[in-house]
């Protein structure tokens, strides 16, 4: 069998001591930011990125990787001891996990989220092992037309899932492809939109637009609510097993939590954040077995589901990036961003030309998720701890990390200004309810998504039509329509409102 | 006529203003024709779209009803200044600044400056803490970034190095 042979490769490079240091660290990092609420993935992995750029490309993915699924296992302890999702994708954890808590069975509750992400990362790895073949030689198949259909169908996915209204959600995605135009045409030679800025003849670094709109905005936002609000109170945890009664509740839950989400990672737009809205309302929708909790008052299967849904997404979500070097998400674009750092250009031909790194980085993720199992359910002790410190010391610690990392990663302090602007724009955005994940992905699609529509039409002689003519493309499209249809369809529109109230 | 949701309008009217400017600033690059898109094609083409979508969500502002006005809300100015001037104090020292003869003063001075800034952002700012907290970041970014990661920037002032 061909797999084993790759699996046993990523395994004798998955498996070095500096490797699986880093892939420690990554994961200890991960869950760190999980628990603690107001610092996400996306700001945590671009602070790392300009760190990592003395690493080795394996090692540097490994441990970016090792953080954002971390940041999935911490988040759920944050959910169920404090009622706060320390997580976007653990936002419903907290609806059942709280209740639990509040009747002395956070143990059962947080074996549950830990156990349910750990069988659901393994599938999710293996998943991801599976099918990045077989997808890779469908990605040679696709010429530019192809390629830039897939880039709307992935936008279209990204407008969809985001929270909020679709209409800003589409404009953000507007915005970020226009950002994305700064600097030099790589075509013409000429210079957009620089304004005689010879900093910008590169375009805007997209570690400054995340910095300052995830990291600054963020924080200016979190410091003008309330310091109550900001107060946490952890729950007390005794007993971490589960009873009998709870493993046959949660075995079914954690099932179809884990197929749901590894089929919604792959998606473009998907992740980790989607799968677990869609399994706790697939988990609603089955029938109560006689003598079980109601949902929304402590049912086990409210936190076991989405957990594993949340996890096995992160996982799959990978397969977009390393095989066809789409990114479906906003960390995996700013994966895209550590990925050329290190001359590695994601797509299709990363699993030929750099399988030790390919097969590497898949077994690292299983490796990880088996860490994460250890160092989550015995030291949640530790975790509780951290949850007290206040955040007034955090916050100047995560502007410190930012302009650190913002600087580092061309030594200009052009940069440093440029992340400060960033925060204001960040910090509007909030303000006016419109989402900046989508510009971020804009952001990396747009210089992508002008080349292949320039070569698709070059190739046609200028004829549009050819994104329609070709079947694959014309598939991809319809997709994309479809998937929009489907959003805007009344019953769908207000399930859709209903999932993201409790945001 | 009565804005129903502050937020929608003015989000509404800022991707108006981008995608305006940026169309407009498309229209200095050649276009080219759809067979050979030119450098202005795809942002001119993408500008107006963002212009015309920023135009529907001011118009649905006015139009659809919503629970609360959908106000906006005060602004943070206190965290906003501060935290963006702490990143400001902290780049002016790593790199000085030329325009006005400053010196660069260096990564450990440097977090002194960002931390008291970003904590005067916060509600309650008590200058020693401020201090404490910046010895620590300080000795942990050492640690950290010149001696694991060796990042090159200036640690101490100039004057001193030098």
């Amino acid at each position: 069998m061909e797999l084993f042979d790759h699996l046993a490769l990523g395994f004798s490079v998955a498996f070095t001591l500096q490797n699986l240091a880093y892939a420690f660290g990554g994961c200890l990092l991960g869950t760190l930011i999980g628990v603690l609420p107001g610092i996400g993935p996306l700001a945590t992995i671009a602070m790392l990125l300009p760190a990592t750029y003395a690493l080795a490309p394996v090692t540097a993915l490994i441990m970016l990787a090792g953080i954002y699924y971390g940041a999935q296992y911490g988040g759920s302890t944050t959910a169920i001891l404090v009622n706060l999702p320390g997580e976007a994708s653990s936002v419903v954890t907290v609806i059942d996990g709280y209740q639990m808590a509040r009747k002395g069975r956070a143990g059962p509750a947080l074996a549950a989220a830990g156990l349910g992400s750990f069988f659901a990362g393994c599938v999710g790895t293996l998943v991801l092992a599976a099918f990045a073949q077989p997808l890779t030689v469908l990605a040679l198949q696709f010429g530019p037309a192809e390629y830039f259909s897939l880039m709307v169908l992935g936008l279209v996915g990204a407008i969809v899932l985001a929270s909020g209204s679709l209409l800003k959600a589409v404009a953000m995605i507007l915005v970020g492809l226009l950002l994305g135009m700064v600097g030099t045409d790589i075509n013409s030679g000429v210079l957009r939109y620089s304004m005689g800025v010879a900093e910008l003849s590169d375009g805007v670094n997209f570690i400054v637009i995340a910095m300052g709109v995830f990291g600054y905005g963020e924080i200016i936002s979190n410091l003008s609510k309330p310091a109550h609000e900001r107060q946490l109170i952890a729950a007390k945890v005794t007993g971490l097993m589960p009873t009998r009664e709870d493993f046959r509740r949660m075995v079914p839950a954690v099932l179809r939590g884990t197929a749901l989400g590894s089929v919604l990672g792959i998606l473009p737009g998907g992740g980790a954040t989607m799968s677990s809205f869609a399994a706790y309302t697939l988990e609603k929708k089955t029938k109560l077995q006689p003598g079980e909790v109601p949902f929304g008052e402590g049912n086990i299967r409210g936190v076991a589901s989405p957990e594993a849904a949340n996890n096995a997404g992160a996982q799959t979500s990978f397969i977009p990036l390393l095989t066809l070097g789409i990114p479906p998400n906003a960390v995996m674009a700013l994966m895209v961003g550590a990925m050329t750092m290190h001359d590695i250009q994601p797509g299709p031909q990363v699993m030929t030309s750099n399988p030790d790194l390919f097969w590497g980085l898949v077994v690292s993720m299983w490796i990880g998720n088996l860490m994460l199992v250890v160092l989550n359910l015995p030291l949640i002790g530790v975790w509780i701890k951290l949850l007290s410190v206040p955040y007034r010391w955090l916050f100047p610690a995560i502007v410190l990390f930012c302009a650190v990392g913002v600087y580092s990663t061309n030594n200009s302090t052009f940069d440093v200004w440029m992340v400060g602007l960033f925060g204001v724009i960040g910090y509007l955005f909030i303000k006016l309810g419109a989402e900046p994940a989508p510009l971020l992905l804009g952001f990396i699609l747009g210089p992508m998504m002008e080349e292949y529509l320039r070569r698709a039409l070059v190739l046609s002689r200028g004829d549009w039509s050819v994104l329609i003519t070709r079947p694959l493309s014309a598939g991809l499209l319809a997709a994309a329509v479809l998937l929009l249809a489907v959003v805007l369809l009344p019953s769908v529109k207000s399930k859709r409102e209903e999932a993201f109230v409790e945001d | 006529m009565r804005i129903k949701s502050q937020k929608d309008f003015f989000s509404g009217l800022m991707f108006m203003a981008i995608g305006g400017v940026f169309a407009w600033g498309a229209t200095a690059y050649s276009l080219g024709s759809s067979a050979r898109m030119g450098p202005g094609y795809f942002p001119l083409a993408v500008g107006v779209l963002l212009a015309l979508v920023g135009g529907v969500i001011t118009f649905k502002s006015l139009v659809v009803e919503t629970m609360d006005g959908d106000k906006v809300g005060k602004i943070a100015w206190r965290p906003l200044v501060f935290v963006i001037s702490a990143n400001l104090v902290f780049g002016a020292s790593i790199g000085g600044l030329p325009l006005i003869g400053l010196p660069p003063l260096g990564m450990v001075l440097g977090i002194y400056l960002l931390t008291v800034v970003a904590s005067l952002g916060g509600d309650h700012f008590k200058l020693r803490e401020a201090l404490v907290l910046g010895t620590v970041l300080a000795t942990m970014s050492y640690v950290a970034f010149v001696w694991l990661l060796q990042l090159q920037f200036p640690v101490w002032p100039a004057f001193f190095t030098a």
